[in-house]
């Protein structure tokens, strides 16, 4: 387990003081002009020798991001950093605990990203239903000023301006560039990449989006050391993260913890277990909705390891860590249906694939809950999945299209097994078919 | 996708409060020249706010006036962030989540509460108090089953807190925000399983005793739902010498 003396969010709990005193009381801008004065380059290459994957879902590295940036700033084309606050991954609620509870570790993280990127202005978009947690990031943000760790002629000697922008209800807006046109006042919709925006991003200039967690955890790597960070977990896969356990546990909880801790160490210790205890367990979903979930098992979830190796190695993926946890009372199929109703409800509904595709996945789904269907259903279902994932703009598609896989892989006995219950009992409504 | 229309009856005009005028104003500000299309987002919000919660169409027409873009892409906007409600709404407007986390900690026994309390889904209740809307995840999954009403978030709910809740509310009560249950925000029940080591805290001890209180905003009663977003403190905009302006 990991001990208290390496956890990063100190505050997660929210039971001591956010501002700027208790902030810096438990360690935050402490030495950050030396940290600044180490220079660009220097900030780079420790962001990647600390071996730290984005915390957003994707896992890129960010220290390999970062030199993306161009190294100097063209006339007229400022670098940005825009932060990406958008949580809305259905299982993940860990940002805003850090926006919450600890914003001075985002806001020192912003301007350390920024010094290592030559970016002197940061956006940092939150959700627009996190009213609360904006206010506090505001006052916060206004407490920097007023210290003059940020702003014009701060402290550091590094001119630096945040923003905070919020949206207004669109989970889309968590896809770096839909939130980048959302920024720029227009729908929510992702663009085609290349250019990426590195090159062309926020009003068409240089610009790097990184999660709230990435961001928060930089100012504590750069304090203890690249070597520090990349000691926990492993190869790969280093560093702490903050697991977000929701679902059929006793007690559901935010956490931070080691990267690579065994699920069942993770739920057991923290989370009071399953309900029912371990056998109980029927499915987990290892990081937010968009991931493949992973059933009970011997080669399944009980030798899960919750890093990006470990979930790849299940053919899940880490994702926002977001761990949902299902029972044996859990209605699988049910739960299934409900999340693709989310992504059908979400679709931006730019690309015909997605726009199309997650209304019809989410209906077929429905009737399978019921077993108001056709066994030969089932591959189609899948054949559609395959359809969606790989053949939109955005990664939107794969993520609706891969838990529909998921359960397909795993669970395809329990739906034919409904369809047969409910193709035994009579019924006076035709079994309807899905159009080919 | 959902289907969003603008509603049927709809006030003849609108015009933004001095303040609001003012507040708008800064919102552009904040970004470069020539990118005011940028505070779309925040003005069209602050309209919907003093419009008591949802957004008219002279609304947005005034917001595409101000910010000089067309009424369409102002529009589209409104329409395509479901926050935004293109129809009157309660005084107090529920937002239920449905999504698969709250749905596993039985979130369907809270719709059936505001069913039977309030009504049907986009209906605002006779006493115009109270409407509610089924919306996706609202990001507090440990402390699911949850609803937002207007600007704050109730965790942890059961049947019997929820229809506690909207009592309070409708008798004119504060009520307490965050979890209903004795629980500190998304630590386990029982108390945290880390962060227990004193020494981590040891600089706070110190820190302590220069006048600032330790912060239990989460637990103080007065941040209530029934109070209204308040304005916040913006970053200073120092002169005309600020990059932000040129």
């Amino acid at each position: 387990m990991l001990a208290d003396k390496d956890r990063i969010f100190k505050n997660l709990y929210g039971q001591h003081d956010w501002r700027l005193k208790g902030a810096r009381a438990r360690g935050a801008w402490d030495g950050t002009k030396d940290i600044l004065a180490r220079g660009r380059e220097a900030l780079v290459n420790e962001c990647k020798a600390s071996g730290q994957r984005g915390r957003g879902g994707a896992g890129f590295a960010t220290g390999l991001k970062w030199s993306f940036m161009p190294k100097e700033a063209a006339l007229g084309r400022p670098h940005y950093l825009v932060v990406n606050a958008d949580e809305s991954e259905p299982g993940t609620c860990k940002d805003r605990e850090i926006m919450r509870h600890d914003p001075h570790l985002l806001i020192e993280g912003c301007l350390i990203a920024g010094c290592a990127m030559g970016a002197h202005t940061c956006y940092i978009y939150i959700r627009g239903e996190f009213i609360r947690e904006r206010e506090r990031l505001e006052a916060a943000t206004a407490e920097a000023y007023e210290a003059k760790l940020i702003g014009k002629n701060n402290v550091h000697g590094f001119d630096f301006d945040i923003i905070v922008h919020h949206g207004a209800g669109a989970y889309i807006c968590g896809e770096e560039t839909a939130l980048l046109e959302s920024l720029e006042g227009k729908k929510g919709m992702p663009r085609l990449k290349p250019p990426f925006p590195a090159n062309m991003g926020l009003y068409g200039c240089p610009t790097t989006v990184n999660n709230v967690e990435t961001i928060a955890q930089v100012p504590d790597i750069m304090r203890r050391g690249a070597a520090w960070f990349a000691g926990i977990g492993r190869k790969n896969n280093t560093g702490t993260k903050l697991f977000c356990i929701s679902g059929h546990v006793e007690r559901p909880c935010n956490v931070e913890e080691e990267m690579g801790i065994a699920l069942r160490e993770l739920i057991e210790r923290h989370a009071g277990g399953v309900r029912g205890g371990w056998s109980n367990l029927l499915a987990v979903i290892p990081g937010g909705s968009s991931m493949p979930l992973i059933p009970a098992g011997p080669d399944q979830a009980d030798t899960l390891r919750m890093d990006f190796d470990g979930c790849r190695d299940k053919k899940s993926a880490l994702g926002t860590a977001a761990v949902i946890v299902m029972d044996k009372s859990a209605d699988i199929v049910g739960a299934m249906a409900r999340i693709s109703y989310f992504y059908k409800h979400e679709s931006c509904g730019q690309c015909t694939p997605c726009r199309e595709g997650m209304g019809w996945m989410w209906r077929v789904l429905e009737r399978m809950a019921e077993g108001r269907a056709q066994k030969r259903e089932i591959d189609l279902l899948w054949e559609v999945t395959t359809q969606i994932e790989g053949h939109t703009i955005c990664a939107f598609g794969d993520g609706a299209a891969w838990p529909v896989q998921g359960l397909l892989r795993h669970f395809r006995p329990e739906i034919e097994r409904r369809i047969d219950q409910y193709t035994a009992n009579p019924h006076p409504e035709p079994v309807a078919v899905a159009a080919e | 996708m959902s289907v969003r229309r603008l509603a049927e009856k709809q006030p003849p005009s609108f015009a933004f409060t001095p303040e609001n005028l003012a507040w708008a104003k800064a919102q552009i500000d904040k970004y470069p020249r020539g990118r005011q299309q940028s505070a779309v987002i925040p003005i069209l919000w602050r309209a919907q706010q003093q419009c008591g919660g949802w957004l008219p169409q002279k609304a947005i027409e005034a917001v595409a006036d101000m910010l000089g873009m067309a009424k369409i892409r102002v529009l589209e906007i409104a329409t395509f962030y479901t926050m935004f409600n293109l129809s009157p709404v309660g005084k107090f407007h529920v937002q239920f989540c449905g999504t698969t986390p709250c749905m596993l900690r039985g979130a369907d026994a809270l719709k059936k509460v505001l069913r039977r309390m309030i009504g049907e889904e986009n209906e605002v209740s006779a006493d115009g108090k109270f409407s509610w809307v089924e919306v996706e995840c609202l990001g507090a999954c440990v402390n699911a089953p949850m609803v937002q009403i207007n600007a704050d978030y109730f965790e942890d709910l059961t049947s019997d807190s929820l229809t506690r809740i909207i009592n309070d509310l409708s008798a004119g009560r504060t009520v307490k925000p965050g979890p209903q249950i004795d629980r500190i925000n998304s630590a386990p029940v029982g108390g945290p399983t880390t962060l227990t080591d004193p020494s981590l805290f040891a600089g706070e001890a110190d820190a302590k005793g220069e006048g600032d209180a330790p912060d239990d905003e989460a637990k103080r009663p007065g941040a209530a739902a029934n109070v209204h977003e308040a304005p916040i403190p913006k970053p200073p905009i120092a002169d005309a010498t600020d990059p932000r302006r040129q």
